[in-house]
């Protein structure tokens, strides 16, 4: 690019920045503090392409979404005022998800600041609690280099969003523009070195453990270390387990990966963490829907926490060993100071609980013999057709547990579910994210009944855009998860859990995207064959049993030997 | 067990930060004793002040979350044993009270407070001091009837012979400089 300066506008230089970053895709909306910027994009369709959601909830989930699977920062655009405010709820999302973002919202003439004009709310203020950084642009001047900024913090380190909020007269100003990628922030470290030494400290432990156990988090995927996790498993055969969000970072046939941890996980991963002597967490967090009670967590176990954030060693499990750094290079040199091993006694423990789950649950989930479908059979049943190579975008509740325990991965980067926020409505768009990231790659987004109408306007996009999403609807008329939680500890009163639901294809037919409903066991196989081979968007609507149950499960505020495999 | 707790924070210059910082405390429920924000010993870095009462667990999470701060160079947390620290202290009392005896000015000697300045209505007297202090001067002064009383955050200092923080910048100039 040109790296004379040269006189545009500040909109302009917005558009010039981003393409400096290398961003391909915008997801936005336009409205009146935005649209000197939505004009300068007028001249650049050919280099950026930009998606116009339906909502602006939606072009934060869409950001989230694309950038999950390509591990760039995400990009949306809003308006001020209820532009701004109604991307709150996906950068709330990613904060807690720690997925790269950048946001920039138009905000009146810097003199209305203050002002209650038209559309003017504080965005600086009302996002703050959560990004990970955002500032306030009011001269054009700033534009290129808070741009830079912005990028570097969001895609370094733990990744974040982060919001760039910039007043229409900053939009409308001039500037001389060139622009610098920002490589460095004198009050921010993104990154420390490892220790040696810690990893002498943990190899030590590692290597005298008779119990070993190791949790991965999205740390993993962040890190791009999934070549170095299985390096270190294989050479010291400690079994691994995942949370939610470090799914798909391990393949599921792996002889060493032994499930999903937490509330609704394996009951293997659950019971053994009690049983644990050591317990290795790489890149993850304790989330408590992964440690159910916390005082009764890993009781036994010593604890060799890797993060890259400071702040996450000793937050809810103190750490014996805390080696801090990037994932990639802290397992590498871990995997270099340990012996090789094995525990083959101690992995056919997981195995024998294997078997134990699954004979009380797994097999009733997947080959049930009721009338009623399960949503496990037909997540098992998509998982199979796409040959176990799809990206699985979730939205939240039961169908999202039972995706992350049935769908089977063999790549990386292949799970979008919302973890940490458990954010309703995040499924659809998150997916259109997803598609645009990865062309070539089929997109299945397993999606409820309640969710999919939080955001079910993306269908408009998903038709405008022609993206090729496999929707799949388990319509169990309830708000499902809840209802399991009202069944099994509010003595069965369903306050307001029931749906009465519109019909789901007419309304998709009208989007112009195709699509067919199942309600009986037969046209299972059928139903799915023929969504896979659907050019274009497909709507798979299944009505699973009403009243079915994600089990296992730890009862909030139980410990995680407590887990219940049956109600 | 909870306690007093003094976090120092140096940051740069930005708008919002302070925000940001409250933030951290707000989200867990923690009270602010009290703030000072100024200038530090080095152009442009800023020194906040903060102290809290919790327990010793909290304080470390909550200067670890602080420390995350994109804007935050460092941010430490010390007990007051560590520390040397002061308040000050400014009240306003009538006139005629000082004229009526000479009590007053007895206190204000003995307290090693001092007049600040004297009209026809009211007195001033300033004293810096530990907040028991200012707060016995206070009780003292107030059988006069305080017509106006505001103490400030705390300053404070460590027992350490320089700050480090200069130290720390070139440290962390050397070290960012060292990852390119
Ligand atoms: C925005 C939002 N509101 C409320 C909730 C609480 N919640 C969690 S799961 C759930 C039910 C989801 O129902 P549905 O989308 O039909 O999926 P199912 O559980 O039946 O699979 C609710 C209401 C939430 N997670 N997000």
């Amino acid at each position: 690019m040109n790296k004379e300066p040269m006189k545009v506008t500040g909109s302009e230089a917005v558009i010039l920045s981003l393409l400096e970053e290398g961003v391909e895709i915008i997801f936005g909306y336009p409205g009146g503090a935005i649209m000197p910027i939505y004009d300068a994009l007028y001249d650049y369709d050919k280099k950026i392409t930009h998606i116009l959601t339906r909502h602006e909830q939606g072009a934060a989930h869409a950001a989230e979404g694309y950038a999950k699977i390509t591990g760039k920062a995400g990009v949306c655009f809003a308006t001020s005022g209820p532009g701004a405010t109604n991307l709150i709820t996906g950068i709330a999302d990613a904060m807690i998800d720690s997925i790269p973002m950048v946001c920039i919202t138009g905000q009146v003439a810097s003199p209305l600041l203050g002002t209650d004009a038209f559309q003017e709310s504080d965005v600086l203020g009302i996002s703050m609690p959560v990004t990970k950084w955002n500032y306030q642009i009011t001269t054009p001047e700033e534009i290129p280099d808070a741009i830079a900024q912005a990028f570097f913090i969001a895609q370094s380190g733990r990744p974040g969003p982060v919001l760039l909020d910039i007043t229409k007269d900053a939009q409308f100003g001039e500037l001389e523009f060139s622009y610098k990628k920002c490589k460095k922030i004198r009050s921010y470290v993104p990154e420390t070195p490892v220790d040696p030494f810690k990893v002498k400290a943990a190899a030590e432990l590692i290597d005298n453990a008779k119990k070993p156990m190791l949790l991965f988090g999205q740390g993993v995927i962040i890190s791009k270390a999934e070549e170095e996790l299985k390096a270190f498993i294989e050479k010291t055969g400690i079994p691994a387990a995942w949370t939610l969000l470090g799914l798909s970072a391990l393949p599921t046939e792996h002889p060493l990966n032994v499930g999903m941890l937490g509330m609704h996980g394996n009951y293997g991963p659950n019971v053994k963490t009690n049983e644990a002597d050591l317990i290795i967490a790489v890149g993850m967090r304790f989330d408590d829907r992964v440690t159910g009670k916390v005082s009764a967590y890993a009781r036994d176990a010593k604890i060799v926490h890797l993060d890259i954030d400071h702040a996450e060693i000793n937050k809810i499990i103190k750490a014996d060993v805390a080696v801090l750094g990037d994932a990639k290079k802290s397992l590498k040199m871990l995997t270099d100071n340990c012996k090789k091993n094995e525990h083959k006694k101690w992995l056919s423990e997981f195995n024998k609980a294997y078997d134990t789950e699954f004979e009380k649950v797994i097999d009733k989930d997947l080959h049930p013999t009721k009338e009623g479908l399960t949503m496990g059979e037909v997540i098992s049943k998509v998982s199979e057709a796409t040959n176990h190579e799809a990206i699985l975008v979730t939205d939240v509740g039961q169908h999202q547990m039972v995706a992350a325990r049935y769908f089977k991965f063999k790549h990386s980067r292949s799970l979008v579910t919302s973890g940490g926020l458990g954010t309703m409505g995040y499924g659809l768009p998150a997916s259109m994210g997803a598609q645009l990231a990865a062309p070539d790659r089929t997109v299945v987004a397993v999606i409820g009944d309640g969710g999919f109408q939080m955001t079910i306007q993306e269908l408009g996009t998903i038709a405008q855009n022609k993206l090729p999403v496999k929707i799949v609807l388990l319509n169990n008329n309830f708000l499902g998860m809840v209802r399991q939680w009202q069944q099994l500890f509010f003595e069965k009163r369903y306050s307001f859990t029931e749906l009465i639901n519109p019909d789901f294809l007419m309304i998709t037919k009208g989007f112009g995207i195709n699509g067919q409903k199942v309600t009986s066991r037969e046209n299972l196989d059928a139903a799915v064959k023929e969504m896979m081979d659907h050019d274009g968007p497909y709507l798979l609507e299944v009505v699973v049993e009403k009243e079915d149950n994600v089990f296992p499960m730890v009862p909030s505020g139980a410990s995680v030997s407590h887990i219940l495999l049956e109600p | 067990m909870k306690q007093e707790f003094n976090i120092t924070v140096f940051s740069e210059n930005h708008i919002g930060l302070l925000a940001r910082i409250t933030i951290v405390f707000t989200r867990r429920k923690i009270n602010i004793e009290s703030l000072t924000v100024s200038e530090s010993a080095i152009s442009g870095v800023y020194k906040f002040t903060i102290v809290i009462k919790t327990t010793e667990d909290q304080v470390k999470k909550v200067v670890s979350q602080i420390e995350k701060i994109v804007d935050v160079l460092k941010a430490f947390y010390h007990t007051n044993q560590e520390l040397i620290y002061q308040e000050i202290a400014l009240y306003k009392v009538p006139t005629d009270a000082l004229y009526d005896s000479d009590q007053i000015e007895n206190i204000v000697r003995n307290s090693g407070a001092r007049i600040l300045e004297i009209t026809r209505e009211f007195t001033v007297i300033e004293k810096t001091g530990h907040k028991e202090e200012t707060q016995a001067l206070f009780e003292q002064l107030n059988q006069f009837k305080v017509m106006q009383f505001i103490r400030s955050g705390r300053v404070a200092l460590t027992r350490d012979p320089i700050e480090r923080l200069s130290e720390f910048l070139k440290e962390r100039d050397a070290f960012l400089n060292s990852m390119d």
